[in-house]
């Protein structure tokens, strides 16, 4: 294929309105655009994010923690619509350098930032004329289940987020499903939820999925009254994964806990070694309390730009380079 | 042949091992939950029930190689219920269940050769040529004056299958079949 063959198939223009769209759909609610840093010293402990090293900084895997230092210094609601980055993730959906957009909201509980959620969605449905994306209906609102909720029906497996790995692994292994050798609880849980529960979500209509689990349970806080799960919501749509949305966790204790915990994790499995960022850290004492979310804006136009791959919605794929 | 490889190493055509049976990887694809680890998609055909299922491997884990071997032979004649095939390089002969030849035994005619896929050296499956050649020996002749488009009458062959056929084919000509939709394809000079 010649390059200006190549060009013609990438879907540039609509990209572009999506962007518009996205923009207008913030400024009409007052939140502030920040052009967040790129160049962090931390980009995140978490155990499946592997960072881009640049000298003694590293490219940011999500700017949440600048965000949310941006928070505790007292603003209210905030966007970022930008670039990160994230190593050996390629194919289909992946690229290693991705559009992320993130909002949050002092103040605001998960069940805002998901009304937001399906409100920008639709709005930028309406913006390239895709109502539909495939048999999937965009027009909120959109149905709203539990993790719990939605490995029962279509798995058959009741799961509360207070078992242990074994008893995980036996419940799973019961219902008919397999159960990999070895794997933490997140690798048997995610096993488990891509065989048998995502196919099911989101083909009729965008599908909200919320309480996750304990284990999974990232930057997310407890929920209030029920200590086995967490405030973090998914939505799944078209068979696309399109976003993760948190109840900020703003206990700095419990932060640190669990970033000293998976810095230990990934020192027992040979994993690069990030620093904690104690700026954030100590930001947290002060953040209000808060939600937040990241959406792939390039799983967005694939979803609404009716692409299977997302070479079609981006100039150069790293293969393209 | 190393008895295991990476998830991450699963290329469509592989044969491999899961829950004790020999499956092939039909398509694979890269996935990964934001918040969890990365997973290998893979959509594969069990060769023992012929049935496509999808299963998520997870990056690091070890997926146990099928020992299948495929071989090229002729079929040489039926024996009682069963066939008996001869290996186009040892000229070994081997029998083979009907079971295992299922519908396929309506395009089996002598000399065809046909590919044997064995799993531990026992066979498991016969796949035929997509498309064989085969000899009319009894169809009635059509109905004069029907020419509609889509009339078809039923003829008999070699093999003993009888199938559907256009008005214009007599006994004696030679067709073409697909052995994958058991459909009559043209009629060949011959």
């Amino acid at each position: 294929m010649s390059e200006r063959e190549r060009i013609a198939t990438k879907k540039l223009r609509e990209r572009s309105i999506l962007n518009r769209t996205i923009r207008a759909f913030f400024d009409a609610r007052d939140f502030i655009e920040i052009e967040a840093p790129i160049l962090v010293p931390s980009p995140g402990l978490e155990l499946h994010l592997d960072a881009f090293a640049v000298e003694n900084r590293y490219l940011i895997t999500s700017p949440e923690y600048q965000m949310k230092r941006l928070l505790a210094g007292g603003m209210k609601r905030i966007y970022s619509l930008g670039k990160v980055f994230r190593r050996k993730e390629a194919g289909a959906r992946h690229n290693p350098e991705f559009t992320m957009l993130e909002w949050y909201r002092a103040g605001g509980s998960w069940t805002e930032i998901a009304d937001d959620t399906e409100a920008l969605v639709w709005q930028c449905a309406r913006s390239v004329d895709a109502r539909h994306a495939g048999r999937c209906a965009l027009e909120p609102p959109w149905p709203r289940l539990s993790v719990g909720e939605a490995c029962e029906r279509w798995g058959r497996v009741r799961i509360h987020g207070d078992e242990d790995l074994t008893t995980l692994r036996e419940r799973i292994r019961a219902a008919g499903w397999r159960v990999p050798a070895d794997g933490d609880w997140s690798d048997v849980f995610f096993g488990f939820f891509l065989d048998a529960v995502e196919p099911h979500l989101g083909q009729d209509e965008p599908t909200l999925v919320y309480d996750w689990p304990r284990p999974l349970c990232a930057l997310a806080r407890e929920k209030p009254g029920d200590t086995r799960v967490v405030e973090r919501f998914e939505v799944y749509a078209a068979g696309l994964e399109l976003c993760n949305a948190f109840g900020e966790l703003t206990d700095v204790a419990e932060q640190r806990r669990r970033l000293e915990s998976d810095l230990t994790e990934r020192r027992r499995r040979g994993l690069p070694e990030y620093p904690i960022d104690e700026k954030f850290l100590t930001a947290l004492a002060a953040m209000p309390p808060s939600a937040g979310i990241a959406l792939g804006v390039d799983r967005l136009a694939m979803l609404l730009l009716g692409a299977s791959d997302i070479r079609d919605v981006v100039p150069f794929a790293d293969d393209e380079l | 042949m190393p008895s295991s490889i990476d998830a991450t190493e699963l290329k469509p055509g592989q044969k491999l091992l899961m829950d004790g049976q020999p499956y092939t990887v039909i398509e694979r694809q890269f996935v990964k939950p934001g918040k969890g680890a990365a997973f290998t998609r893979t959509k594969m055909k069990n060769l023992l029930t012929g049935r496509n299922v999808e299963n998520n491997f997870r990056s690091g884990e070890k997926i146990e190689l099928a020992d299948i071997e495929e071989k090229g032979m002729s079929f040489l004649y039926k024996e009682g219920e069963d066939f008996v095939f001869m290996d186009q390089q040892s000229y070994e002969q081997i029998t083979i269940a009907k079971d295992l030849v299922g519908d396929d035994w309506k395009w089996l005619k002598d000399n065809m050769i046909v590919f044997v896929l064995f799993w531990n050296g026992r066979a498991i499956g016969v796949t035929l040529p997509n498309f064989v050649e085969l000899r009319v020996v009894t169809s009635e002749p059509g109905v004069k004056g029907d020419t509609s488009g889509g009339a078809q009458k039923p003829a008999t062959l070699e093999t003993g299958a009888t199938i559907n056929v256009p008005l214009f084919i007599n006994e004696q000509d030679l067709l073409r079949i697909d052995t994958r939709t058991g459909e009559y394809c043209e009629r060949v000079k011959g």
